[in-house]
């Protein structure tokens, strides 16, 4: 009757990854004050490790790490599974929020003998939440368990939003709170359909029994709808910006560099992992054109943005356009999937780190100038030049110049429309690419050009230096070798909707 | 037996009715009322659905607390000015959310009807499971809430404490510390503080005993511990008690302990049965048993931390 | 018509109900409202998919009940924060309204940090 433990060597280290951020909110949260900071910063080295201690697992063995909780196997039990994406997606998270908790210390750190304030307790548990939540959304195996995940996110991303508790940002945390919670219930729903339709929520299980009927459609597209929401795609996309461009900037690179991420990675595993048997080309060719449509509006109006954070957080809208096309130019188990496949994983990278430095830098930028107004930035980059390189750099990564793991995205992205004879989507990835540089050009353009500035205050090297490294990541995506791309097809299910 | 399906289709109509008030209602705290009277009624189709955890805890959680908390709210931008919300919507937009609206409930609808015959269930496993990780537990409910799934009520309860966390965020940088404004009136009437005199210990006897029963019988810590939070309310509603200051190391405490010991206890598997979040056999039920104590007292604290709101400089 | 047909219908009228509500209403508290209205609707389908699993000499499936039951809590734990911005930003700004356009301010833009 039951199934067999599928745990396998190295499944612990899945459990320790969520449960080490869930034990650190429960201890900042009694110790309070000053402690919150210190436990937080102080688990981040073992949070690193344990994302690289499960990616290596995953390199080495070549198949994924799972975990079944309680020693229960699904359908009863829940089981936790990293895979190559998973194992990717892990160190990449632990990289920005380490970076971001390293940049945040100057703004949120509690001085020795005061008492506790309002920002600093809720910055580090919130944080260290995020990082909970995404861990179990990148080894998460069970639909529900993921939703639980998402909820958590929720919660620790909308208070984030609206820290500094002006009347704008309460609006804009607001907005995004009911978006999510819409996001959320509509996933909620389609996950009972799965239920009521098979009897069991497990990702393996489901995908082995998943046929073309209309209870999966419908839970496919309510799941859909609801993360499409939470990743704020074109025409859902309304809440971003100004969430993304009012919170303090630790907070901005964290919800626009990987908070987008965590739904966006549940759409993947929805229809790549649970739905790979469903012939799916017209939803994948929806998504695509949404994206498309997302590139172009969030670069036009990225362009048209007077504040250099509101311009960061359009250009977010666009470049979350990118990641959609992974869906007409993946699916199905062609020879050029795989590319396509490589290519989308690419642009949540290259989007997440040169989006945290950019963020991290307009941040910096705002606290040294005192405003991020573009048309007062004459003479900036002279005076800031740290910083405007990391713009720089992150733009470079943005626009798809080479050498840049934005590059490597669109780049890929472009073959895998030309092999797949999917010439349509090259239009949007090159037409993104213009526009990119068209907005990054007007930050630069000013800053380099003549003019007096007064600093209120120099930044700090260091925190110019955790910026400048993300971004350098960004580029060094660029330079990845083929193991790198073979490690993420580690776990990736064959199409079956092709071979039947 | 046979006037059953009358009363079932009434009761369908009426909260399907109550329902179409909650949203059209012009003002809005008949709208909030409207949906406190509907969070009621719904408990009883969990009654007739072979619920009765689910009913508890709706009528506890879904009416009773968010009722407060949603009356509480109502009252208080029940006097601001009509419109200032923005613009009422145009027809367009009606048309528009009206034919989603329809086409959404329509395709549920159809889908509900063709679920698969016979349904797929995990009732067998269950309580094939139920001699071994979940041993001793006549409620399947609670196993399932507390043993095979377990890992999800743990992060649920993480997700509790954020909650309470960012509601405290949004108040004010000088009230940090501080408690929350009183719950009730300066004066409460006398009615009230006598209610609340003789609601409140017999609710809390009875807040217990659901979770104490809870392991066999329908009830469990989710329950019980909402009945006690809401006695606790009453109690704070009528001024006999007031909400405690948020810095109080003690309400964190309480509020931490259900997913602290949880996480003590999964931690703490591979030693006493060899798997995270497993248990072992033979002590299932007195550690379950344990580890629902501790959330029944976090529950108790969170949901009228939740009402109570951030923390308030004025001080009454 | 068994009592899980009605309640699926049931169901169903609520979640188209409060998606139209969720769009409509301009305000965030009638947002709310709308928003808990399609989560009862969820939390029904749920409930009839575990009545439908009655087997082994249980009247239900017990895994989708326990899922409502963290369902109901989240739910009401979403509501309270959702009301305490509301009430935040009534009390700093007299105001209610979500609308980006209302809040965005010919200002330089400067952060208040």
């Amino acid at each position: 009757m039951m199934a067999p433990d599928p745990t396998t060597p190295g499944g612990s280290l899945l459990v320790l990854a969520i449960l080490l951020p869930c034990a650190g909110i429960i201890l900042s949260f009694v110790l309070g004050g000053r402690n919150a900071e210190r436990v937080a910063l102080g688990l981040t080295p073992f949070g690193f490790a344990l994302a690289c201690a499960i990616a290596f697992h995953v390199a080495s063995a070549g198949k994924p790490v799972v975990y079944a909780l309680g020693g229960l196997a699904p359908p009863l039990g829940i089981a936790l599974r990293a895979d190559g994406v998973s194992a990717v997606m892990l160190v990449a998270a632990a990289v920005i929020l380490t970076a971001a908790s390293f940049y945040a210390r100057a703004k949120f750190a509690t001085p020795e003998g005061a008492p506790e304030s309002r920002i600093a307790l809720t910055f580090w548990i919130m944080l260290q939440a995020i990082w909970a939540a995404l861990t179990i959304i990148f080894v998460g195996g069970d639909l529900f368990n993921l939703y639980v995940a998402l909820e958590l996110l929720t919660f620790a991303a909308v208070p984030l939003v609206c820290i500094d508790g002006r009347p704008e940002t309460l609006a804009a945390a607001l907005r995004y709170l009911l978006f999510a919670l819409f996001g959320s219930i509509s996933y909620l729903l389609g996950v009972a359909l799965f239920y009521g339709a098979y009897g069991t929520l497990d990702i393996p299980l489901l995908a082995q029994k998943v046929q073309s009927t209309p209870i999966v459609w419908m839970a496919a597209a309510l799941m859909t709808g609801g993360l499409l929401a939470k990743t704020a795609l074109f025409p859902l996309h309304l809440w971003l910006p100004p969430a993304h461009a009012n919170a303090p900037a630790a907070a901005s690179a964290v919800l626009s560099g990987l908070v987008v991420k965590g739904s966006f990675f549940l759409t993947l595993r929805l229809w790549f992992y649970v739905l790979p048997a469903l012939p799916a080309a017209g939803a994948a060719n929806i998504l695509g054109a949404l994206g498309s449509a997302a590139i172009i509006v969030g670069s036009v109006l990225a362009l048209r943005q007077a504040r250099l954070k509101l311009l960061i957080a359009y250009s977010t809208v666009a470049q979350i356009g990118y990641l959609f096309l992974v869906f007409p130019l993946a699916m199905g188990a062609h020879v050029w999937s795989d590319i396509g496949w490589s290519a989308g994983v690419m642009q949540i990278l290259a989007h997440a780190f040169a989006k945290a430095a950019m963020f991290l830098s307009a941040g910096l930028l705002a606290e040294a100038l005192g405003h991020d107004q573009i048309a007062r930035l004459g003479g900036a980059a002279r005076a800031l030049p740290m910083t405007f390189l990391t713009l720089g750099l992150g733009g470079l990564s943005l626009m798809g110049l080479p050498p840049s793991g934005g590059f490597s995205a669109k780049w890929l992205m472009l073959q895998a429309s030309v092999a797949s004879g999917q010439w349509v989507w090259t239009l949007p990835v090159l037409a993104g690419g213009l526009l990119a540089a068209g907005y990054v050009y007007r930050i630069l353009t000013p800053a380099l050009s003549e003019g007096d500035i007064v600093l209120k205050a120099p930044p700090k090297r260091s925190r110019e230096a955790i910026a400048l490294g993300l971004a350098l990541i960004a580029l060094a995506l660029g330079f990845a070798p083929q193991g790198f791309f073979d490690l993420l097809e580690i776990g990736r299910p064959l199409a079956a909707g092709t071979l039947r | 037996m046979s006037v059953l399906p009358f009363l079932d289709v009434a009761l369908a109509l009426l909260i399907v009715g109550l329902a179409v008030w909650t949203i059209a209602a012009r003002v809005l705290f008949a709208s909030v009322v409207g949906y406190v009277a509907y969070g009621l009624l719904l408990a009883l189709v969990w009654v007739r659905l072979y619920a009765p955890d689910v009913a508890l805890t709706e009528a506890a959680v879904g009416s009773g607390v968010t009722g407060v908390l949603l009356i509480t709210a109502g009252k208080r931008l029940g006097a601001a000015r009509a419109g200032e919300a923005g613009p009422a919507p145009g027809l367009a937009q009606k048309l528009f959310a009206g034919a989603l609206a329809l086409l959404v409930a329509g395709a549920l609808a159809a889908v509900i009807l063709i679920l698969p015959d016979p349904a797929p269930s995990l009732a067998p496993q269950a309580a094939a499971a139920a001699d071994g990780p979940g041993a001793g537990l006549g409620n399947p409910i609670t196993a399932v809430l507390i043993s095979y799934r377990s890992f999800d009520t743990m992060l649920e309860k993480v997700v509790l404490i954020l909650a309470v966390l960012g509601v405290w965020s949004v108040g004010a940088d000088k009230a940090w510390g501080a408690a929350p404004a009183p719950l009730g009136q300066r004066n409460p009437y006398g009615a009230s503080v006598f209610l609340a005199q003789m609601l409140a210990p017999v609710g809390a006897v009875i807040g217990v005993h659901i979770f104490w029963v809870g392991a066999d019988a329908p009830g469990g810590a989710f329950q019980g511990g909402a009945l006690l939070a809401a006695m606790w309310m009453i109690a704070m509603m009528a001024r006999i008690t007031e909400p405690p200051r948020i810095d109080a190391r003690r309400l964190r405490l309480a509020l931490v302990a259900g997913p602290a010991v949880f996480l003590i206890a999964g931690l703490a598997g591979p030693l006493m049965a060899g798997s995270f979040f497993a248990f072992p056999h033979a002590f299932a039920k007195p550690i379950i048993l344990f580890i629902e104590a501790f959330m029944l007292l976090s529950i108790a604290v969170a949901l009228p931390a939740l009402v109570a709101g951030p923390p308030s400089g004025r001080s009454e | 018509m068994s009592p899980w047909v009605l309640a699926g219908l049931v169901g169903a009228a609520l979640v188209g109900l409060g998606l139209y509500g969720l769009i409509l209403h301009p305000h965030p508290l009638r947002k709310l409202l709308a928003f808990n209205l399609i989560g009862s609707g969820v939390f029904l389908v749920f409930g009839i998919v575990a009545r439908r699993g009655a087997a082994a000499g249980f009247s239900f499936d017990p895994i989708p009940q326990a899922m409502v039951i963290t369902g109901i809590v989240v739910a009401f734990a979403a509501s309270a924060l959702a009301v305490a911005l509301i009430l935040r930003l009534h009390a700093e700004s007299g105001r209610v309204t979500l609308d980006p356009e209302a809040w965005t301010k010919p200002d330089d833009g400067a952060a208040k940090s």
